[in-house]
């Protein structure tokens, strides 16, 4: 039997997430005394036994011209073929866009119980547990599967990446693929070099920076910090910041090791969005605000002044001049 | 037109997160519910703003869950909806919530051109009832959609994807997930809050699907040690703590 993993890929490249996915798999396989097998649909231009480092013992790709684009109803369907014929009795995704297309519509497939969101590897001892986050990240639940194939969807920034020594490998899988019934006609890349949801470090501000002109200091910490730019929903609202950069309960949901908040308050339903964060890093003239409960490191002052000397300050500990 | 909207009855955004029966079941003592905004401020509003552009259009509501959800569902009939049905079981797992409304879909006159859910409800965070919904109806799903026009037959939909978004087309009938983006939010005005008092409300009986997950427990996250503030004036110690302590630059 196996684990089989799912690998998400763009422009070429495994994406961060299936790295984590791979190692959660693979240590889900160790605990289950399964094998961890990884499924790749289309091309990627990395070596695919390089999976091997995360703890991936083989690793199947289908290669065919219908998946060059991501339509979740053709995906599905070569998914559960390599599923049956592999005889996989557990499936992990990334909890991430691709994820969330697909992994529902397999559950129904297969008739799998799916926990979306993991954050942690199952428990074994008593049936099939896993945590997830619930409300927002304001509490967890520990989900029971029932069904025989079970599917998970592990939760971006979740779970650390394994890297040791290891090969993969690579088998080609004939499968039946259907002719998509959507078609791509076009994409863009939306500001900022590091996309948010897979971010170790994102920089975020608010309000309290009072216009869209102020955001130069910003993004210029980011840049030096190799971080993702967010913003609160009051400024993307406002039209200050575009929406795809609003982390907040009801804008992206975010796990980064660091979030550094400047400007914002820290409303309930933001600290919803970003309080599965490693370290929270908080700057705002308001002592009293909010934020600063949820914080590791807080600053109690303003903006205009502290993110300035802020660039300074990483600048020399990075050795940047 | 015809387009079925997912609504969900959730806790509000500010609501205080507990537990009861052994951290079992969701303290709802004194919790004030509200249609999930996902459902309410893109799915809804996004349907009602096609159903201004073209009037032939019709919006039906629905929701799987007990009697105690009929506020939120004549709330959502008030801002647009023309009408509502109520499946009468608690929605223990999107599956079993997806297969009661799949059979809805199927036993209906409405062919349902679109149906448009939420990106995900904001407690318990899944994200899966569209995608299910799809799969047992054998429809394109797109999921978090951020943008939806229609021309005849055809959907133009822009979905997020890691790091930027998507434009595709897709034929009709499909299921979509909504998201910010859609539609902005709104709020019912008096002529629609009179009118969402005689709209149709069906009520209907589940049909036998078993859950495939369960909750066994909930717990609440660990309480932040408390933060460690620093001087405006020592910003390189808040930079050095985060090197050298926290080990995050």
């Amino acid at each position: 039997m196996s684990v089989l993993i799912f690998i998400d890929h763009i422009d070429g490249h495994i994406k961060k997430a299936s790295l984590e996915a791979a190692s959660y798999g693979a240590k889900i396989a160790e605990q289950t005394g399964d094998t961890a097998e990884a499924l790749v649909l289309g091309n990627v231009n990395e070596d695919l036994t390089t999976l091997g480092r995360h703890g991936i013992k083989k690793v199947h790709q289908v290669q065919h011209d219908n998946l060059k684009q991501i339509d979740a109803q053709v995906y599905t369907k070569v998914i559960e073929q390599v599923a049956q014929q592999t005889g996989a009795k557990i499936i992990v995704f990334s909890n991430n866009s691709t994820g969330k297309a697909i992994a529902p519509r397999l559950a129904v497939r297969l008739k799998a119980g799916l926990v979306a969101g993991a954050v942690a590897l199952p428990d074994t001892t008593n049936g099939f547990v896993i945590r997830k986050n619930v409300f927002s990240g304001k509490a967890f639940a520990y989900m029971a599967i029932t069904s025989e194939i079970k599917i998970i969807s592990l939760n971006l920034n979740a779970f650390t990446i394994v890297e040791k020594e290891g090969v993969a490998e690579l088998s080609q899988f004939n499968a039946v693929v259907d002719v998509p019934t959507i078609k791509v006609t076009g994409s863009t890349k939306t500001t900022g070099k590091v996309a948010l949801t897979e971010a170790d470090v994102v920089v975020s501000a608010g309000r309290g920076l009072k216009g869209p002109e102020n955001w130069k200091m910003v993004e210029e910490l980011a840049d030096i910090l190799g971080a993702a730019l967010a913003c609160s929903r009051p400024v993307a609202d406002a039209h200050w910041r575009p929406h795809n950069e609003h982390v907040g309960q009801t804008g992206i949901a975010i796990a980064p090791n660091l979030y550094i908040a400047i400007g914002i308050s820290g409303a309930i339903q933001h600290l919803a969005g970003v309080n599965r964060s490693k370290v929270i890093v908080v700057v705002n003239k308001d002592a009293e605000a909010p934020f600063f409960k949820a914080a590791d490191y807080g600053i109690v002052g303003d903006a205009f002044e502290i993110v300035p000397k802020m660039i300074e300050a990483v600048k020399k500990v990075k050795g940047i001049s | 037109m015809r387009i079925l909207v997912c609504i969900s009855k959730t806790p509000d955004t500010t609501a205080k997160i507990a537990f009861t029966d052994n951290n079992t079941k969701f303290a709802e003592a004194g919790v004030q519910w509200i249609i999930n905004p996902y459902d309410e401020w893109y799915a809804l509003v996004r349907a009602i703003e096609l159903k201004e552009a073209d009037t032939s259009t019709i919006i039906h509501l629905i929701n799987v869950g007990a009697a105690d959800g009929e506020p939120i569902i004549r709330k959502a009939l008030a801002l647009g909806g023309d009408e509502a049905i109520r499946i009468n079981t608690i929605p223990t797992d999107p599956y079993l919530a997806a297969s009661q409304i799949a059979e809805i879909v199927r036993q209906s006159a409405e062919k349902y051109d679109i149906i448009f859910t939420g990106k995900e409800t904001i407690d318990y965070n899944n994200g899966s009832l569209g995608g299910m919904l799809a799969e047992i109806l054998d429809r394109p799903y797109v999921a978090l959609a951020t943008h939806f026009q229609i021309a005849g037959n055809i959907a133009t939909v822009k979905r997020e994807i890691e790091g930027g978004e998507e434009t595709i087309e897709v034929s009709l009938p499909i299921v979509v997930s909504c998201q910010k983006g859609m539609a902005e939010a709104r709020i019912p005005n008096m002529r629609g809050i009179m009118a969402a008092r005689t709209k149709p409300l069906k009520v209907v009986e589940p049909v036998a699907v078993e859950s495939l997950t369960k909750v066994v427990e909930f717990g609440l996250p660990p309480v932040k040690a408390g933060v460690k503030l620093v001087s405006p004036d020592q910003v390189d110690e808040l930079i050095r703590l985060l090197h050298e302590e926290a080990r995050m630059i």
